[in-house]
This record gives structure tokens, sequence and C-alpha cells, in this order.
């Protein structure tokens, strides 16, 4: 990481926990993310990934200290300005079942592009010949879905077909941040690795920033850089709810 | 907006089977309200239409919806006959175009039976001004002719040339039958959806014929010979109502006042119209106990809507996070909920509209042959667009109940998955 790469993700001094509760959920002095980067974040159940990961998307907002994505400050943010940013510049994958089961595998591909201009724009620009439609299936067809799935419901596909069409859905209209929680989880030992290198692949690809949460200790050979979130969450030893 | 529409319509087919017993119960709910509206209107519409063109009704005194019912409806029975000679002064009364009596009492198969005469043919008018027309043979002439309304011809299986027996009073029964007096049908009228249709005519004359010996409301004395009878020159006594018609409305008050203080008889003198609007005044409470049961089962309806939208809720909560986590705002998912309720009103509606015609259009002619009330399948009406709008903003107002709770539920849980 040299120090000319702006940082996606800037956390100071951040403090949060949840309404009602007296106890700090995070306490994080300090947390930055390059661009480009593909971070590893692991940790044990409940010591606040989850807390992180609803604070980096604009889902909750700091109880204190400062949080900047992209360059937005989110505590500025409104809660509806956080949602539509989440929408324009996030991708997010589940831990499983991240599709909408009445939806068709390319329907569940373009959500994002529903609740985003921005992105459904960036896809045509990026693309000037190909329609949303177009640029979704070859993009379904990079994570190794063929043509034939593309109008099947999603209850037809196995949880690693499922999930690489999540990751096809985080990826849609290229987003600058990528945020994957524990996708693998439900996956074999090949299939997991096979998917994250698909992931980070098409990542690169996009330009895009990949945070990947995992308690797996395994995976962690596949990132540029590990941060395990117990050394820096100096409350996360007490943390009940992750 | 109209990709959250979209979502909720796929959302909906997802979840078929409740969606569709939802729809059914708001359909049941439509198809009972617009029912009652359709009853109650059409109702009123063929009462209003069995007579037209009479500017007073006479009989023997009475209350005026009394008067009306078994004057024209055939319902009930008069309270008291009116003298010969009075229908002789008020037909011949020099304010007066047309008369026609009317004796009624007997019946055949449950069919009433009434005596009138030519001018019944003439200048009896229903629905609008329209004449009695024949669709087969001719008026009665002779004492034993009669002519049968439609219905009545057509039920017992009756056509010219068959031949029936008339009892006495309104039970037809073995020994109140003027069996040695059979009547030849003559005549078959055309269909006109009133009364008229179960009415079997025949003249005053007759009328008087077949009840001698019957003086005393049963068969006491030797009734005569038919041949007899048809040399003999009737001349009725008594008959239960007329129809009068004025060479000008202007004298219709001074007339009915006339004939309300009649010194000979005590009389009553009634308006059509105006003992219609009596009688719709006496019904107005069934009408309104009848909207107001048709209007709870809408809401029984839209709750069971709500029950099934709430209960969703819970099951959905993976949908909703998943949903916020593609950049959907809470406003979103409030409108995904309010989508899903008026779509399945506006669902309920449509399949209730849809099946409330299929009925009608089954019960059409059942009614028409029990009540003679006749149920156009005309286009809905203003009055009925008014209470599906209701209805449908009912759905959408009770959609906010479920939107609100997923709302607050998608605040609160975000994106973290809770089952």
């Amino acid at each position: 990481m040299t120090i000319t790469t702006p940082n996606v993700v800037e956390l100071e001094d951040a403090q949060f926990f949840w309404p009602g509760s007296t106890r700090t959920t995070i306490h994080i002095p300090k947390l930055h993310i390059a661009q480009g980067e593909h971070v590893f974040i692991k940790g044990p159940s409940g010591c606040g990934k989850s807390t992180l990961l609803a604070l980096l998307t604009g889902i909750n907002t700091l109880t204190s200290g400062t949080l900047s994505v992209l360059d937005t400050n989110l505590i500025s943010l409104s809660a509806s300005q956080r949602d539509h940013f989440r929408a324009n510049h996030i991708g997010y994958i589940f831990q499983q079942f991240n599709l909408l089961p009445y939806l068709n595998v390319l329907e569940n591909v373009l959500l994002p592009c529903q609740f985003s201009k921005v992105r459904r724009e960036r896809t045509h620009i990026e693309a000037l010949s190909q329609t949303l439609d177009e640029q979704a299936q070859a993009l379904l067809e990079r994570l190794h879905l063929p043509n034939e799935l593309h109008t099947r419901p999603v209850s037809e596909l196995s949880i690693g077909q499922q999930q690489r069409v999540a990751a096809a859905r985080a990826l849609i209209g290229y987003p600058e941040l990528v945020i994957a929680d524990e996708p693998t989880s439900a996956l074999d030992y090949d299939n997991r690795k096979a998917f994250i290198e698909l992931l980070m692949e098409q990542a690169n690809q996009a330009n895009a920033t990949l945070i990947f949460v995992s308690h797996d200790p395994t995976l962690e050979a596949l990132f540029d850089r590990t941060l395990n979130l117990p050394d820096i969450n100096q409350v996360s030893n007490l943390g009940a709810l992750s | 907006m109209s990709a959250v529409v979209k979502l909720a319509w796929k959302s909906l087919m997802n979840r078929k089977a409740t969606g569709i017993l939802t729809i059914m119960t708001v359909a049941i709910s439509v198809v009972l309200l617009l029912g009652v509206e359709r009853i109650r209107t059409q109702a009123k519409d063929s009462f209003a239409n069995t007579i037209s063109g009479t500017d007073l009704i006479i009989g023997g005194r009475s209350g005026q919806v009394n008067l009306l019912l078994y004057s024209v409806f055939r319902i009930g029975n008069a309270t008291n006959n009116i003298d010969w000679k009075s229908y002789q002064e008020f037909a011949n009364h020099r304010s007066v175009d047309w008369a026609i009596p009317i004796s009624l009492g007997d019946s055949h198969k449950g069919f009433r039976v009434m005596g009138t005469n030519h001018s019944y043919f003439e200048h009896y008018k229903f629905g609008s001004k329209q004449p009695l027309t024949f669709n087969k043979g001719r008026e009665f002439n002779g004492l034993f002719e009669t002519v049968l309304g439609s219905d009545v011809a057509k039920q017992l299986g009756y056509d010219i040339g068959s031949e029936i027996i008339i009892a006495h009073g309104i039970s037809d029964v073995g020994f109140s039958r003027h069996d040695n007096l059979p009547f030849k049908v003559v005549g078959i009228l055309a269909p006109t959806g009133t009364p008229v249709d179960k009415t079997v005519h025949v003249s005053l004359e007759a009328i008087e014929a077949i009840h001698i010996g019957w003086e005393n409301g049963a068969r006491l004395g030797p009734t005569p010979k038919a041949q007899d009878l048809k040399n003999r020159d009737f001349q009725p006594n008594q008959i239960t109502a007329m129809l009068i018609g004025l060479k000008s409305r202007i004298q219709i008050f001074s007339l009915q006042r006339q004939i309300n203080t009649y010194p000979k008889e005590p009389l009553s003198a009634i308006m059509p119209g105006v003992a219609l609007h009596e009688l719709w005044g006496m019904m107005s409470v069934a009408e309104q106990a009848l909207m107001a049961v048709s209007s709870f089962v809408v809401i029984a309806g839209l709750l069971g809507m709500l029950s099934s939208l709430l209960t969703s809720l819970q099951e959905r909560r993976r949908e909703m996070a998943i949903l916020r986590a593609m950049g959907a705002r809470p406003r979103h998912v409030f409108a995904l909920l309010i989508s899903e309720a008026s779509l399945l009103t506006a669902a309920g509606i449509i399949t209730g509209v849809t099946g409330l015609y299929t009925i009608l259009a089954i019960v059409q002619p059942i009614i028409q042959q029990h009540y003679g009330i006749h149920l156009t399948l005309s286009i809905l009406s203003t009055y009925e667009w008014i209470l599906l709008g209701f209805v449908q903003c009912a759905g959408i107002v009770i959609g906010f109940i479920p939107a609100f709770r997923a709302y607050r539920q998608s605040l609160s849980d975000g994106m973290t998955i809770r089952i």
C-alpha cells in the first residue's frame, strides 16, 4: 500500500453503542482501507463484525468519531442520503439466501439498478453498446453462470451458484466498494476458494475495493491484508452483540 | 416507483395461494356489496316500471301502499270492494279519459286471476308507457275465454286452445275449484317483466258467472251449466279496484278529493307515484340494513387481507433486509406493502365485478321467473363506481398498517437478517 493511493474508508476514534445500551460495541481508534485493496476482516462471532459493516454501509451511524467512505462524511448525511449513498456506491453480499425468491436470476442481478440511477447509468456508460440485461448477462457469464440459467427461478440453483449470482449483483453498475459478509460460510472449501478468486478477479476488473468479513482463518492467505477485528476493536472481547 | 409496484406484483405472484385467497375474500365482499346495490335499484326500477300512464288508482278505503300493492302488484288482498255504480259514476266523469275495472280474488295454480274488460288491453301501460301486446291470439270476447300472461303460459305449458279451471280464492284446492266451468285460452301476452306476466285475465262477466251459487264463499247452491250461463247477461255488482287516466293531469287533485270524500261509499284514490314513494320510504330501513351488512362484509374482507399481510411480514424480514442492502429506503419498503395491498384490493374488485356479472347472468332468468323482477346486465353506474372507489381507498388505507410496521421493522433491522 502506497501513500499516494486514496483511502476508500477512513474510520477514526470511532465509538458506537446500540441505542438503549450503555455498553460500547465498537471502539476503533483508526481503520483505513485504500482503494483497490482486498481486505480480510476476521474475528470470532460477537466481536462486532456485523456492527462494523452496518456502520460502513450507513445503516447505523457512529455515536462519536469520524467515518468517511469514498471521501463522503457519512455522519453528516441523513438516513435517506445514506441509503442513497449505499445504493450508488456499495455492493453487498450476505452470508446465504442472498436472493429474492420471486425474481429470476437476471432480475436479482439487476435489483440494485432499480434503486440507483447512478449504477444504472454507469452500467450504460461503461458499456455503450450493451443494454442493462446484456451487461448483467456478461457479468454472470464471467462468474461461470451459463446463459440458460439466467431466466430460471433462483430456487433451482445450487448454493454455490446462488452466491455467484449474489456476487454479480454486488458488482453490477461498478460500485466502488464491495462488502461481503461471510459469503462462503455455506460452501465447501474448494467452492469457497473458487468463489473468492472469482470475486476478486471481477472486483479488480471493476476496480472495486473489497472488504471480506469471515471467522474462517483459512481464507486469510487469499487476501492482500488481514485485519483481526479483536485487535483493532478495543471493546470487542466484551461485545455481546455482533 | 413503478419498480416497486413490479416488485410487489412479483412478490405476490410468489405467494399465490394466500394471494388468491385474499383476492377471493375481497371479491366476495365486492360481489355482495354490488349485488345488494343492484337488486335494490333494479327492484325499484322494476316496481316503478310496472305501472305507467295511470293517474289514479281507486279502491275501497285503505292505506295507499296497501291499495297499490294489491291492485297493481297482486300482493296481499283487498280490504273492501267498490260498488259497480261507483265505478260507472267515475268512469263516466267528465275529466276521466279512460277507466279499467279490476276484479281480483280467484286464482289458477298459484297465479292470480283478474277480471277486467277491453279497456285494460287498450289503456294499461307499463315501463315507459308501453302498451300490452299479444304474443299469440287475441283478447277475450266470449264468457269463458281467458288471456294469459307470458309466465303463466310458459310455466304451465299452456297454448291457445288449452282449457283451464279457476279456483275460488288464492289457494287452489279441490273443493274450491270452479271445475264445472273451464276457460279456454284465446290469447297469450308478450312478456312485460311485471306482474301482468303472472296474471290470468278473464272478463268481469265471467267472474260474476262462475260465482253463481258461491255467494257465501263456498259452493253451496247448485251451479248452472256453462251453456245456460252463456245466454244470460251478467252485470257485475262489485269490483276490487279501478285504474283511471285523466284527460288532463291538472285535474288529478280535484278528482282525488272528490273520490276521497265520495258520500255514497268510502273510497280511496291514490297516485301510483306517490304511493310508490311511500313504499320506498317504508323499505328504506331494510335497504339501509342490507347496505350496512354488505359494508361490514367488505370490512371483514379487507381485515382478512390485513391479517394475511401482517402474517407475511414476519417471514419476509429477510426480503426486506436484502432490499435494504440493495439501497432500498424504508419508504420503498413502505411503498412495497402499500402496493401489495392496492394490487390485492384491485384484483379483488376486478374478480368481484366479473363474478357479479357472471352470477347475474345466471340468476337473471330465475329471478325474473320467481319474483318478476327484471335484472338488466347494465354497465356499472356512477354510484357503483363510487362504491368500488371507496373499497379501493379502504384497501390502500388498510395497507398503511402493515406498511408502517414493515417500515419500522426495516429501520430497526437494517440489513441484519432476523428470522
